[in-house]
């Protein structure tokens, strides 16, 4: 019997086609049942093959479509199921379909619903190509398309100009990247003949070395995946992208798609393993962007920003468990953080939906006893991500700090000192916020407050299946399940014996964190701001970002604005391609002018032409005769 | 000698177009150079024996009258516009 892996990937199409075509003519009860509908019998169908998959044993292969063949290699849409692309579905169609039921009561008041799912659904096309796809081009089809999806979606309210901007800024962003995505592409094409992902990992695993460098491939892919996943030099566009709706937010911008990335190494570690100078770039990059992000959210003022920048710093970590090697690590970290950011994103989504829009934390707090199922799956999230034991955050953190530390494959103290402190900044950044929002008195507007309440079911139910998630999720040892696939990095004999004390010590830092927060926030704004007025420059270096966005319009935006100015348009287009063309009508002009002096109008002038004319011929007959 | 006639009327008469401005003067000189023409053709014909040329004058006759009888109303729907029969008048008719 065939598996459905096609009709997994197909059915959020077919829903967005209905929903897109037919969506605003048959009503809300029609776009909610195809929206959410479709994404849960694919979410059933995974199940199906996850079971197929388990007691078989052997990847399910399917190819959809034959889609060129060009001399000796077929380009083929196929779809490969492995325990790896079977975590990275079922995240996918599981997080995707709750988080489609709590969009059902999020947008229940837009204009644009169908529209609304029409992409959601979209994206979710495109995300499954990406995940299912057998071979690199089928996952960049994926890739290019899951970035259509979220430009449309971050400038989902495109009558707002500031929120068109930021769709643009990130679709332009992921571009950088994309092409470092191509030219690795290419290379690995050119060496293999085939783009197949199973089969380069083999080449590489097995047989001679192959004849192109490892290094130098992995690090082009990384561009791309440094893209889609907002590491430095390429993370300015995720804080920006927070323009578009909240579940948009917690969809794609926390829970799947910038973990592409990560899965996009993850699925090559094959070549990865053979390249340890790409390698050590990932983790130095995971570890700077985890650091840096880390220490801006601890300054931002808006919720979703503090959020964005949060997932940027998460990210981070998973690039570091990718850079050392431990694989199946890297994607537990995306497993847990895809239900704890979700549940984190969703309930900010409450809270803003609660207040009427309003998004800045210092006009919060006191709101634990008004939404108080917001208040509660908020806090266990919370928990989960600052690595408070025994949440699913806790699991896959320590994890990544124990292989930082441990593996042979780069970790390091020095590694994991940066990475424990960027968690300890996690902890007191996530409390903050919980605590300003939440637990502290109220600093609403008299209006605003007047008009809180508790979201409908459709929300808080995602909430509460998010929280219990986050809660439980890291019982599950996924990188032992991972293993036969994804193998663990080799561990020194000497280190074993700090593994006990590390593990406490990651505990102490969340309790850390925590304590920091309290302490700082526990009250209000107070203590905070006069921090803030002691350390006044380096609060404003943290609240402008880094003036990154500053830097790059700077060195970037002005000099390309000044050649497109001055080489393009005023050379290029004026002076040589309108110049050329002007003269060239102006040298038209001239020639007929003086030309034009012959035909005066006088008869008498034109019979003396003919005559001369005549006698020409004659003279000339007369010497050819 | 019949020749020698022929050339002469032919460049008597353009010579007359050349130079002369009236616009039926012009006119009458063409139909001189035709018939300069004409005769010229039935001279190769009667030294060469054959009816070819004689035939081509007959031709030459009817193109001739046609050719008159659109240009003299042409001629007169001018004067009409400018009252003058000089050609140098009508050079704003050209393109």
């Amino acid at each position: 019997m065939p598996h459905p892996l096609t009709l997994i990937v197909v059915l959020p199409l077919v829903g967005f086609v209905l929903n897109g075509l037919l969506g605003n003519r048959l009503g809300k009860p029609f776009v909610t049942a195809v929206g959410c509908g479709l994404p849960i019998l694919s979410f059933l169908l995974a199940i199906k093959c996850f079971v197929d998959l388990s007691t078989g044993g052997v990847p399910l292969m399917e190819t959809a479509y034959t889609w060129a063949r060009i001399g000796g290699s077929t380009f083929e849409i196929a779809f490969y199921f492995d325990r790896l692309s079977a975590v990275m579905t079922l995240i996918v169609t599981g997080v995707g379909s709750v988080i489609h039921v709590y969009s059902t009561g999020y947008m229940h008041e837009d204009k644009s619903f169908a529209r609304f799912f029409a992409y959601l659904n979209l994206f979710l096309f495109f995300m499954l190509s990406l995940v299912l796809g057998r071979s690199l081009l089928v996952l960049f089809v994926g890739w290019e398309g899951v970035g259509l999806a979220s430009y449309l979606l971050i400038g989902f309210w495109f009558e707002d100009p500031v929120n068109a901007r930021a769709g643009k800024k990130a679709f332009v962003t992921n571009r950088i990247g994309d092409a470092g995505f191509l030219l690795g592409m290419f290379l690995l094409y050119w060496a293999f003949g085939t783009l197949d992902m199973d089969k380069i990992n083999a080449a590489f695993t097995g047989g001679p070395a192959p004849a192109i460098s490892a290094s130098l491939a992995g690090i082009l892919l990384f561009i791309g995946a440094s893209g889609k996943s907002a590491q430095i030099p390429l993370h300015v566009w995720l804080p920006d992208a927070m323009a578009g709706p909240t579940p948009v937010s917690a969809l794609i911008h926390a829970a799947t798609m910038v973990t592409a990335g990560v899965y996009l190494v993850a699925r090559m570690s094959g070549l990865y393993l053979h390249a340890p100078e790409a390698s050590a770039v990932v983790t130095v990059i995971g570890a700077a962007t985890a650091f840096f992000a880390a220490t801006i959210a601890v300054t931002q003022t808006d919720i979703k920003k503090v959020l964005a920048y949060s997932t940027v710093s998460q990210l981070g970590f998973m690039f570091v468990a990718l850079g050392v090697g431990a694989y199946g690590v890297g994607i537990f970290h995306v497993y847990t953080h895809a239900f704890f950011k979700a549940c984190l994103f969703l309930g900010a989504g409450s809270v803003i939906h609660a207040l009427a829009g309003e998004q800045d934390i210092r006009k919060m707090g006191g709101l634990a006893k008004r939404i108080p199922i917001t208040f509660w799956t908020f806090a266990i999230a919370t928990a989960a991500i600052a690595g408070i034991p025994p949440l699913a955050g806790f699991f896959s953190k320590d994890e990544i700090l124990w292989y930082a530390f441990a593996s042979s494959a780069g970790g390091s103290p020095l590694l994991w000192a940066v990475m424990a402190a960027t968690a300890l900044m996690t902890a007191f950044y996530m409390f903050r916020l919980l605590w300003l929002v939440f637990l502290t008195p109220s600093r609403m507007e008299p209006e605003v407050e007047h008009h809180v309440h508790e979201s409908p079911l459709s929300m808080t139910g995602v909430l509460m299946i998010l929280a219990v998630l986050s809660a439980v999720g890291g019982f599950f040892a996924l990188p032992h399940f991972l293993e036969g696939l994804l193998p663990l990095p080799k561990l020194p004999e000497t280190v074993h014996h700090f593994e006990k004390p590390l593990l406490i010590l990651s505990v102490v830092i969340a309790a850390t964190g925590l304590a920091g927060a309290w302490y700082v926030f526990g009250a209000g704004l107070e203590r905070s701001s006069g921090l803030a007025r002691r350390f006044a420059s380096m609060h404003r270096t943290l609240s402008n970002k880094y003036y990154v966005d500053e830097a790059y319009e700077l060195f970037i935006g002005r000099p390309l604005v000044w050649i497109s100015d001055w080489v393009f348009l005023r050379l290029g287009d004026r002076v040589l391609l309108d110049g050329s063309l002007n003269g060239m009508a102006r040298l038209a002009q001239r020639a007929a002018g003086v030309l034009g002096r012959v035909q005066t109008g006088s008869l008498h002038r034109y019979v003396f032409f003919v005559l001369l004319g005549s006698l020409a011929a004659l003279a000339w007959s007369f010497r050819h005769g | 000698m019949l020749l020698a006639l022929s050339i002469a009327m032919f460049a008597l008469g353009l010579l007359g177009v050349i130079i002369r401005r009236n616009l039926l003067v012009m006119l009458m000189c063409m139909e001189l150079m035709l018939n300069a023409v004409n005769l010229s053709l039935v001279t190769f014909a009667q030294q060469t024996g054959t009816a070819a040329g004689a035939v081509l004058v007959f031709l030459i006759f009817v193109v001739a009258a046609a050719e008159i009888a659109v240009a003299i109303p042409i001629v007169l729907l001018l004067v009409r516009q400018k009252r003058t029969l000089a050609a140098d008048a009508y050079t704003d008719l050209k393109g």
